[in-house]
């Protein structure tokens, strides 16, 4: 095998293992979502290609507001969904929408857009 | 709620409460509020529905004990508003207008939105109004805007100018890219052309100048019509994660990227033909796959017709009658009590109770049935409905976020937005799916340019572009959402009401449906069936004497017997002496005559011979009837027959479950006689009967340890717990409440051709998002392969990045268009 094969094949394995690494093994650390003076632990959450933060750490049983701020026009994100707590809400642009649950079992639990794109998670304390 | 004079250090609130009906729910709801810390004592008045609590301010609140009557399954009768305020600039606006609002006595919750300038507020009605809510508002420094607020109907057209913007903004870029494209196609390959080819030879300084102006050219059309694409795939990477822009992003840098490098320093090539130009790659990847995203959203704005539709519904103004006078209003400011008038042809603004006149109202728009409904006084009328013929005036019963058809509104938008089952699978498919493609592109290029042929690195550069272009995510994430999105609406515009994606689901995968005998397969109300006459008696005779006796009488069965003697148009008359007899019938002197009406018991008891009437009645019952003996002056008069009669559509309802391979199950409180002859009458052979109201759940469960899915059909109120025991509840409201909370689907037309529709949308909508799910893993799992290049050993076949482009965009619209397919589905 000439040298630039193997020159290409190394780089090309090291791109793979970058990806792998990137976005499989890396974990973002969260937010810790700020308790408010009405009981409620809130968050303000970004929405503009993704989710900013993209991880929330809240505690169990207490009540929980994420303020959600959508700021791009893009049709893909103008609904997130939280299954797992069985809400969801349409994200007018610019418009700050709030929505509550109660996180009653520690665990991890994915928000998202409808169809995906955008993932964030909830990890219950 | 009022706070008055209470123990020292405690507050006393009086709370207004709704749901109260039995002795034991005041048991239920007091120790509920006696469990809450800080409650001193708790006290309920059955008769008025009001709750006295002595608390303590510093241990509890009001939220907090509202939450308690909540969770113990009552209401507080509670007053929504919502309106605009002007001067709200920052963040801590907010919390100074929430502040006056929590100050107020008798608000439990207010919540202020600085984007949309609106506040929300809970207040207790018996404590405060509309009016001092507003004050303190007003009062913290920030004047409230009278007037509608923005309601739903400007939010959807919002989202359509949005959707629009967007969609004019997406055909400007296809356009920019299209044209530079052609232009970029043509002058990449100019030896293909006759005439073009002599005048940019190959190799010359020409053609060099015309493809270093091609490369600023594609530059543009990434900038331009490609930057969301580059913005995207960034503010993806910041969340490490990657979508579909990703992939174009890197696809179409990676080509322009090699373009100039092979334009700047051919050197580094090891011979000519590496070092052409891949710039139209970039340009006419960009414009068809924003060609692909404009269509996409003209296609999705179709999806959510049915929102539009439904909201669209909504009148415009109501004309009320205050101070005595008839005034035009906007719909917002309705109140509850407010006296609404109808004339003919007008709709009907928001929900209410007839109280004066009469009409037929076409009710279809919310409930689907298509004949016109007769309203007398007393009647239910539901907003956004349309009067015919008559003219009524109504009580307002329910205003702005509480009438029925802001309630499907809301229930449909989040049934819309919910998940189903399957999607989750896809979910956990569509997190690894981009990086994955990524990692194959990649493998792509070491494995063709180390084994395959010259010039290796531009066919390494064409399979690893082409594969980062071809592989969709969209369609795979848009299978299930469009789907669903469809279907409910589709739901919603029939008179269905789907809860959300697991309730389709399960519906889809039916086999048992157990429908509740008494008001859901019969009208539920008792109707004189039969007349027996007696020997000497005639029919008018018979009927208008106990039609007049029974009026005194307050037994459901009268009150049949009355109707039936009123709808042959008879006077009925007034008796001069009645007694109930318990457990056998009654004994009334009605003019001058003795009459007896009352089981045979009554009869034996007073001598009267029966003969062949007792044969009759024997038949009658067998019927599933109830039958009654009456005897005038001692001699046998004849039989009244009362019983519950079957609905018109469901014997016809029961045939089409049956021959959807649905088995079908009566159940019954009443004893198995009458729940086998209704059963006979609409061709049921499986009856549970003599089922306690209390074991109906537990029956629905025995059924479903036969290993069967079951759903129950009910009316929601009474058979709640069999509705949540099933695998779908189904729910036959009635008019206005709509919001059923037990049940997985509310059919708004109390009818049982709403099962059968409910039950066709949802395996018409599952056979969609199958459809969908299957085409979008085919095309990837196919198209990724011959990206790769898989069949170029065999056939010599490489795809093109632009035909990926094509196909790529392509299968997004298709799923889209096959979503939209739904729509065409019509009851059978």
């Amino acid at each position: 095998m000439s040298w630039d094969r193997v020159a290409v094949d190394l780089v090309g394995l090291a791109l793979i293992a970058f990806i792998v690494w990137f976005f499989w093994l890396v974990k973002a650390k969260g937010v810790h979502a700020a308790p408010t003076s009405g009981g409620y632990q809130e968050q303000m959450v970004l929405v503009k290609g993704g989710y900013t933060p993209d991880v929330i750490v809240v505690e169990a049983g207490k009540p929980v507001r994420l303020n959600f701020v959508r700021q791009e026009s893009a049709s893909c994100s103008e609904m997130v969904l939280l299954p797992a707590f069985g809400k969801s809400a349409k994200l007018p642009e610019g418009a700050t929408v709030p929505v509550e649950f109660l996180p009653r079992e520690r665990g991890e639990f994915e928000f998202a857009c409808q169809m995906g794109m955008f993932r964030g998670k909830v990890i219950v304390e | 709620m009022s706070l008055c004079a209470a123990p020292p250090g405690t507050q006393r609130a009086e709370l207004v409460l709704s749901g109260l009906s039995c002795p034991a729910c005041v048991r239920t709801v007091e120790e509920a509020l006696r469990g809450v810390p800080g409650v001193e004592s708790a006290s309920l008045n059955l008769a008025t529905a009001h709750a006295f609590v002595d608390y303590d301010p510093s241990r509890t609140s009001l939220v907090a004990i509202h939450d308690a009557i909540k969770k113990a399954g009552y209401r507080v009768g509670l007053g929504r508003a919502r309106f605009r305020i002007k001067g709200m600039t920052c963040a801590s606006c907010v919390t100074r207008i929430e502040g006056a609002l929590k100050a107020t006595p008798g608000v439990i919750r207010g919540t202020v939105s600085v984007g949309t300038e609106e506040a929300e507020v809970e207040y207790d009605l018996g404590a405060t109004n509309l009016h001092t809510v507003k004050a303190a508002v007003a009062s913290a420094g920030y004047p409230v805007i009278e007037g509608p607020p923005p309601s739903s109907p400007s939010a959807v057209d919002q989202e359509a100018t949005a959707r629009e913007h967007e969609y004019r903004t997406f055909m400007r870029q296809w356009w920019f890219g299209a044209a530079v494209g052609t232009f970029t196609m043509i002058m990449s390959y100019p030896w293909l052309f006759p005439g073009l080819g002599s005048l940019f030879p190959r190799d010359s300084h020409r053609l060099w100048y015309m493809w270093a102006g091609m490369g600023v050219a594609s530059l543009a059309v990434m900038l331009y019509s490609g930057r969301h694409f580059f913005t995207g795939a960034w503010q993806a990477l910041k969340h490490r994660s990657a979508n579909m822009h990703t992939l174009i992003a890197l696809g179409t840098g990676v080509a322009w990227i090699y373009s100039t490098i092979a334009l700047l320093f051919p050197a580094m090539f090891p011979s000519r033909e590496f070092a052409d130009v891949y710039y139209d790659v970039t340009v006419v990847v960009i414009a068809l796959v924003d060609l692909g995203l404009a269509m996409e959203l003209k296609a999705k704005g179709r999806t959510s017709d049915a929102i539009k539709k439904l909201v669209g519904l909504q009148a415009k103004t109501a004309r009320v009658l205050r101070d005595g006078r008839e005034l035009d209003i906007p719909v917002e400011e309705v109140l509850v009590g407010d006296t609404v008038v109808v004339r003919p042809g007008e709709k009907i603004p928001v929900d209410g109770k007839v109280v004066e006149g009469t009409s037929a109202v076409d009710e279809s728009m919310v409930t689907g049935e298509s004949l016109p409904v007769e309203k007398q006084v007393g009647d239910e009328v539901i907003g956004a409905t349309m009067n015919t013929t008559g003219a009524f005036r109504f009580v307002a019963t329910k205003v702005g976020k509480d009438t029925a058809l802001a309630n499907i509104v809301r229930m449909v938008q989040d049934a819309q937005g919910s998940k189903v089952p399957i999607q989750r699978i896809v979910d956990v498919v569509s997190g690894y799916f981009t990086p994955s493609v990524a990692i194959l592109a990649i493998l792509g290029f070491m494995v063709w340019y180390t084994f395959g042929p010259e010039p290796r690195v531009v066919y390494g550069l064409i399979v690893a572009v082409t594969t980062l272009i071809i592989a969709c995510p969209c369609a795979l994430g848009m299978a299930t959402p469009m789907s669903l999105t469809t279907g409910v609406g589709l739901g919603a515009l029939n008179g269905i009401l789907i809860r959300g994606g697991d309730a389709l689901q399960s519906a889809e995968k039916l086999q048992t449906v157990i429908l509740d005998k008494t008001g859901t397969i019969t009208h539920g109300k008792p109707v004189l069936t039969d007349v027996v006459v007696g020997p000497g008696f005639d029919e008018a005779t018979l009927l208008r004497l106990a039609g007049g006796v029974e009026k005194s009488s307050e037994h459901p069965l009268a009150a049949a017997i009355v109707e039936g003697a009123k709808a042959k148009g008879l006077a009925l008359p007034d008796p001069s002496s009645f007694a109930a007899i318990p457990g056998h019938g009654i004994e009334a002197t009605v003019e001058g005559r003795v009459l007896l009406l009352g089981n045979a018991k009554l009869m034996r008891d007073r001598k009267v011979a029966l003969g062949d009437l007792e044969a009759r009645a024997q038949q009658l019952a067998d019927d599933g009837k109830t039958p009654m003996f009456a005897a005038i002056d001692g001699k046998p008069a004849g039989i009244l027959a009362v019983a519950d009669t079957v609905r018109a559509d469901s014997l016809a309802a029961i045939q089409v479950l049956k021959s959807m391979a649905l088995e079908v199950v009566m159940m019954t409180g009443d004893n198995e006689r009458t729940g086998k002859a209704i059963a006979r009458q609409v061709g049921i052979e499986r009856v549970l009967a003599e089922v306690l109201p209390q074991d109906k759940a537990f029956n629905v469960q025995k059924l479903q340890l036969e290993g069967k899915r079951v759903a129950m059909v009910g009316d929601g109120i009474n058979d709640a717990p069999a509705l949540a025991q099933a695998d779908v509840g189904f729910a036959i409201g009635t008019g206005t409440d709509v919001a059923i909370a037990a049940s997985d689907i509310t059919l708004i037309k109390g009818s049982l051709r709403g099962v059968v529709t409910a039950i066709q949308i949802s395996r018409a909508t599952m056979r969609n998002v199958y459809q969908n799910l299957t085409g979008a893993f085919i095309y990837n799992i196919l198209g990724l392969p011959v990206a790769l290049g898989i069949l170029y050993p065999l056939f010599g076949i490489l795809l093109s990045p632009l035909l990926a482009a094509l196909a790529m965009s392509f299968s997004s619209v298709t799923v889209i268009a096959n979503a939209n397919r739904l729509k065409r589905w019509r009851p059978s």
